[in-house]
């Protein structure tokens, strides 16, 4: 009896627990005008990138909200701007270019390296583990001067391998831990099975291991691609601010200085470097919240 | 071991065994010369250059190899090889290098396997963590002219620097104190509305914006025209609304420091609202009847129950927040450069790596970030370790 009754108890203890409608009310009011705070800033450029010059710089873009519907206020022209002669479009592809990698190659050095520091018994296991969390502790900084030296003799610099395998390296420790904390977590007895099975360790690790661990690993991938994808130190050290390769937020930065009073360009260029990591960001929400409770709070 | 003669019949383990390490010996040498190719920076135009000579498009081939044409076809189709040479080549490496191991004696396959998968990952580290590191530390010792291996550390103790140093702690406190404040106030007060999940997701959507377009959308906020102009920064109109001046909040310190601080609060207070909201919720149910019943209001049910019971994911989000903001760059690099005195360490880094060219320096700076974030780093895991979480 006492079973069933739980969550019967559970939910109506919830409701106890939330406050009379009288109270509820300024709390309602409270809570959509902190939604609305924390949106404005984004409504503003997402507003201004589709009003012309003039306008943006003759009314506050909250005024269109008087007029909606007038016409010829809004077009698309920014955006032809921004993404032709400005160089956007460029961007967007190396971008593209960047962080597609730069987000599967880590996760399968990791995944791999996870399991082993997990299921297999080796000499040094512990203490090369203690390394690697060790390192989350050293910030990119430290890295920066040696390797950019190190480019230079090899000729690495402003080429995509090189941002890769930097990319790579760094999203490491991060990668290995988490995946660390979720796969030593599967059950002993699927790994002792496979052991009598006569399976050897790679193809544990891809018929069982790898399928298990699709949810910390999309966890993982969603985190890097919005870590490679906003990166501006890395891409700038590395990559450098010309044309050719640089990704959207250099070009950003670079369009900041040259245009940074023109409006019109600024929005919709910030625009155009947000519109992927927001909508992957909405769609995959749920996510990369467990990744993020992973990454700190619990295993 | 009889499998490989009897053979046929079944799915052929004797060819398998000899397959594969090929395959790895042909994955070694596509990563080689994939690599190779890659490191080029002009790898792009070569490539399609060569792919239009083999299809017969001279014109489209020359164009490329004098820097025009179809230069964003040639960049897609770079990234395309390179993914697969990439991806491709490394589980080839792998898989083959698994089953070269696979061949050897049993008792030394135990101890040569865990390697084949670490291997790659410690190289990694190795080259782009650990050695910079220690190069690092050496750098920020070497003195160019003299033989003053403090020099560079002295040299930070001038005020100029330190004006960066309080500029950083400046950030480090007000910025970390505010994000989780303010996430664990939302936590608070969305845990008790419907559409919970729906307020949160505005909280939480800049965490998607990089710090770059996070600036763009601020300075506008910021924005700035003189006086009796209309303004069209949300500010400095609520300002000239209320009947003040209009403040050019970026170029003015002390306030642009902390208009500054407000970009990476607006950031991060959903990432604190997350972990605290996870933890509130984790708070049991019994708890906080039992806390009702004796008469608690719900302010002190909130700061005299709840808070001390979620005090482990609290010093969580204030930790990981902390060391975000200590090593922060982008905003202070976009919005001022550095200038109207807001410059922070890891900002002074950049130009002294690639303005002033005084890398000594630079490694100093970048040292004394280490040495900031230590401490938070030691709290962050003692912390987790407290809950339970062997890392």
């Amino acid at each position: 009896m006492t079973a069933p009754a739980k969550p019967v108890e559970r939910s109506a203890a919830r409701q106890a627990y939330r406050p009379a409608w009288f109270t509820r009310t300024p709390l309602r009011v409270a809570v959509i005008g902190i939604c609305l705070l924390w949106s404005l800033p984004t409504l503003g450029i997402f507003v201004t990138s589709f009003r012309n010059p003039i306008d943006i710089n003759t009314s506050g873009w909250w005024e269109v909200f008087l007029h909606p519907f007038q016409e010829g206020q809004w077009s698309l022209n920014n955006y032809t701007v921004v993404l032709g002669s400005e160089g956007m479009l460029t961007a967007f592809v190396n971008s593209l270019i960047v962080t597609i990698p730069s987000t599967i190659i880590p996760i399968t050095i990791a995944a791999f390296a996870a399991y082993a520091f997990a299921w297999i018994r080796f000499p040094g296991r512990t203490v090369l583990f203690a390394v690697v969390v060790g390192l989350l502790v050293v910030p990119l900084q430290m890295a920066l001067i040696p390797i950019l030296r190190l480019y230079g003799d090899l000729g690495l610099y402003g080429t995509f391998l090189g941002i890769w395998l930097a990319h790579t390296a760094f999203g490491l420790p991060l990668a290995i831990v988490l995946l660390y904390n979720f796969i030593s977590q599967l059950p002993r007895d699927l790994f002792e099975s496979a052991a009598i099975d006569g399976a050897t360790h790679f193809q544990t690790f891809t018929r069982l291991v790898l399928p298990l661990s699709v949810p910390a690993l999309g966890a993982f991938a969603i985190f890097q691609f919005l870590w490679v994808w906003n990166d501006l130190l890395i891409a700038l050290v590395f990559l450098g601010p010309g044309v050719e390769q640089r990704v959207m937020p250099t070009a950003l930065s670079v369009l900041v200085g040259n245009r940074g009073e023109q409006w019109h360009i600024l929005t919709a260029g910030a625009f155009v470097t947000m519109i992927l990591p927001l909508v992957v960001f909405l769609l995959l929400q749920r996510a990369f919240v467990r990744g993020i409770l992973a990454g700190s709070v619990k295993s | 071991m009889t499998e490989g003669v009897t053979g046929q019949a079944q799915e052929d383990p004797g060819l398998r065994r000899y397959l594969l390490p090929v395959l790895a010996i042909l994955g070694i040498v596509i990563l080689a010369v994939g690599l190779r190719v890659l490191a080029d920076p002009r790898a792009s135009q070569s490539l399609l250059a060569f792919i239009y000579d083999i299809i017969g498009n001279t014109a489209g081939a020359d164009d490329l190899r004098r820097g025009a044409g179809d230069l964003l076809l040639a960049k897609i189709v770079l990234a395309g090889v390179a993914l697969v040479i990439g991806v491709g080549g490394m589980w080839l490496i792998y898989a083959g290098v698994s089953a070269i191991v696979g061949l050897l004696p049993l008792r030394l396959q135990e101890k040569v396997y865990p390697w084949v998968f670490v291997v790659p990952a410690i190289l990694l580290l190795g080259t782009y963590l650990v050695y910079p590191a220690i190069a690092t530390f050496i750098t920020s010792f070497t003195d160019g002219t003299g033989g003053d291996p403090l020099r560079h550390y002295r040299e930070l103790t001038t005020p100029p620097f330190l004006a960066i140093f309080r500029n950083n702690l400046i950030w480090l406190v007000v910025g970390t104190l505010g994000s989780v404040g303010l996430g664990l106030a939302i936590a608070g007060l969305v845990d008790r509305v419907r559409r919970e999940a729906l307020a949160k997701t505005f909280i939480f959507l800049p965490l998607a914006i990089s710090l770059v377009g996070a600036s763009v959308i601020w300075r506008f906020v910021y924005a700035w025209k003189p006086e009796g102009l209309p303004q069209i920064g949300l500010a400095n109109a609520v300002v000239t609304g209320l009947g003040g001046d209009p403040v050019p909040w970026v170029q003015t310190p002390p306030i642009n420091t902390y208009a500054l601080i407000l970009i990476m609060i607006w950031l991060q207070t959903g990432f604190a609202m997350v972990i605290l909201s996870a933890a509130i919720k984790g708070v049991s149910v019994e708890i906080i009847e039992a806390a009702r019943l004796d008469g608690a209001s719900e302010r002190q049910l909130f700061f005299g129950v709840i808070v001390p019971m979620i005090r482990g994911s609290i010093i969580t989000a204030a930790t990981f927040i902390a060391i975000a903001i200590l090593k922060i760059f982008d905003i202070v690099y976009v919005m001022t450069g550095g200038r109207f005195d807001t410059d922070v360490v890891a900002n002074r880094m950049f130009l002294e790596m690639f303005q002033f060219f005084n890398d000594g320096r630079a490694a100093a700076l970048a040292v004394v970030l280490f040495l900031a974030v230590l401490p938070v780093m030691v709290v962050n895991v003692r912390n987790l370790r407290g809950q339970g979480i062997g890392a």
